[in-house]
């Protein structure tokens, strides 16, 4: 069973339709690239996904049960759309990082504020503290920022504040992490220390929807990839069957304009 | 007159001067984020009721404002509100004519009044641009970031964005203090004796013209020990950048 599904996705801004029934789904474990030329809604469908954007048709699944379904008239609440966000992370392009903190405590900000929920919180705050902090050491240590903890946003490389924003997606444990073309703020040699840690994710078995511009990077981590045109899903299938064997012209096109 | 009597003088009346600087703060700092946030509203007419008003009180000489806000409940309404309050002090307060602080203060309470109140709205206007436009300056981005962390959307602007948006304001805001404390001078239109009606009536009585250029001095050092003082508070924010 997919460990998430989404069916006839249909979003539209004002008159313009984005999504035009867009349906995929994600295997646990498995990353699922998303390409496609500048305007075809990757970053619109990403932001559904996370409930950024409410879809106009369609529904979610999460291991077969319904997560969201936008015919749903009652409408969701407000708490209802927090919980189901956690099932997700979000990497963005532009980081998002908060400036405010440093790298430790931008990791630490969301859980700690999560934890005061907890009916236990009151009786084991220390323990739960240590455990959000010993979490996040060790997140900063897989994205290879151990001696960077301390450092506010403006004192680290893109590369590197986009690693933090990695680590504080992980440290809420999502099921499925997005990435919205997390590398294409970067210089191309930053772009390979963020891949890096991406690539570690994925053997790790991480399951991960990645919007991107990296077609080598697309090709080489990809369980599967989808080619969106014009709001639709115009090819998908396995990274050698994109990249190996394209079907549709536009997608020939796309990918000769890519290289 | 003496110097050092001269001084004396306006030092009182610089003291009603600072009385006006800290209530009008008091008062307009926090009253101008429920106007910010009624101009950002996304119920319409709302928003344009709030931009009416700040646009009407940024748009009118603020002497203006303290003529209307003193002398229109009474020519209107009947209601002579700030003379009654003269009225109520004189009938229960035994007020000497030595010139001291407090008899000051109690024989022109009705219009220092006035003045607050005058103050007080056109600061909280000029000050809820000044929220607003750092409001709406944070990128959207950094809502959106805590959001997909799961945060409620009073998290998100306590733990997220208020500190930002004091980062961006903290100049802006620092200018319009600066503003206020000279701004406190057009109090003497309704003869409220703050440091320059003062000096006005030493050179009417004591055919004396330096007090005036002398009251300048307060006004410098004070602004002096303001600017280093919202300096410090500039540096205090600048371990981030955002
Ligand atoms: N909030 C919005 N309001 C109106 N139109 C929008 C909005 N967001 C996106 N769009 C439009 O939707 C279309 C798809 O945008 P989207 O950002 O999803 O494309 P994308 O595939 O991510 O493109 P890119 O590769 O440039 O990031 C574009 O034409 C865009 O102008
Ligand atoms: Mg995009």
């Amino acid at each position: 069973m997919p460990v998430f599904e989404a069916k006839d996705i249909y979003k539209k801004f004002d008159k313009t339709e984005v999504l035009k029934g867009v349906s995929f789904s994600i295997e646990e474990g498995e990353v699922l690239s998303i390409i496609g030329s500048s305007g075809s809604g990757k970053t619109t469908l990403l932001r559904c996904v996370n409930f950024l954007e409410t879809p106009d048709l369609g529904q979610f699944y999460l291991r077969g049960n319904l997560l969201f379904d936008a015919s749903d008239k009652k409408g969701i609440s407000e708490k209802e759309i927090r919980q189901k966000r956690l099932h997700f992370g979000m990497v963005f392009q532009s980081f998002n990082l908060f400036p405010q903190y440093t790298a430790f405590d931008n990791i630490c900000l969301a859980p700690m504020l999560l934890a005061k929920s907890r009916p236990d919180y009151k009786k084991n705050k220390a323990i739960i503290k240590d455990e959000i902090e010993h979490n996040a050491e060790s997140l900063l240590k897989k994205v290879g920022l151990s001696d960077k903890m301390d450092n506010y946003p403006c004192q680290l490389s893109g590369g590197q504040q986009q690693r933090v924003a990695i680590a504080r997606a992980l440290a809420l444990k999502p099921e499925i992490l997005c990435f919205d073309e997390p590398t294409s703020a970067l210089d191309p040699e930053i772009t390979v220390e963020v891949l890096a840690v991406m690539k570690e994710l994925a053997a790790e078995k991480m399951t991960m929807l990645v919007v991107t511009h990296e077609m080598g990077f697309a090709r080489e981590v990809s369980d599967k990839v989808i080619f969106m045109d014009d709001g639709v899903i115009a090819e998908s299938g396995t990274a050698e069957e994109i990249f190996g064997n394209p079907q549709t012209k536009r997608l020939r096109e796309f990918l000769s304009v890519m290289k | 007159m003496s110097f050092y009597d001269v001084t004396l003088v306006l030092a009182n009346g610089f003291i009603i001067s600072l009385i006006i600087f800290v209530i009008t703060l008091l008062i307009g700092i926090p009253l101008g984020l429920p106007i910010a946030l009624c101009s950002m509203s996304k119920f319409a007419p709302l928003r344009y009721l709030s931009k009416t008003v700040v646009w009407i009180v940024r748009g009118v000489p603020l002497m203006l404002q303290i003529f209307i806000i003193y002398y229109v409940p009474g020519l209107l309404f009947g209601n002579p509100i700030f003379a009654n309050i003269d009225r109520y002090i004189i009938d229960n307060f035994t007020i000497s004519n030595s010139g001291g602080l407090s008899d000051m203060i109690l024989k022109s309470m009705g219009g220092l009044c006035a003045v607050l109140i005058a103050f007080s709205i056109n600061y909280a206007c000029y000050f809820s641009e000044i929220y607003r436009g750092g409001i709406e300056s944070i990128s959207k981005g950094q809502y959106e970031a805590g959001q997909v962390l799961g945060m409620t959307k009073s998290q998100v602007f306590r733990k997220v964005i208020l500190l930002q948006v004091i980062k961006r304001i903290v100049p802006p805001m620092s200018n319009e203090i600066i503003t206020l404390i000279k701004d406190t001078a057009l109090a003497n239109c309704i003869t409220i004796p703050e440091i320059i009606m003062q000096a006005k009536n030493l050179a009417a009585s004591k055919q004396i013209i330096w007090p005036l250029f002398y009251s300048g001095v307060f006004y410098l050092l004070f602004v002096g020990l303001l600017t280093i003082l919202l300096g410090r508070l500039e540096k205090k924010l600048d371990y981030f950048r955002s």
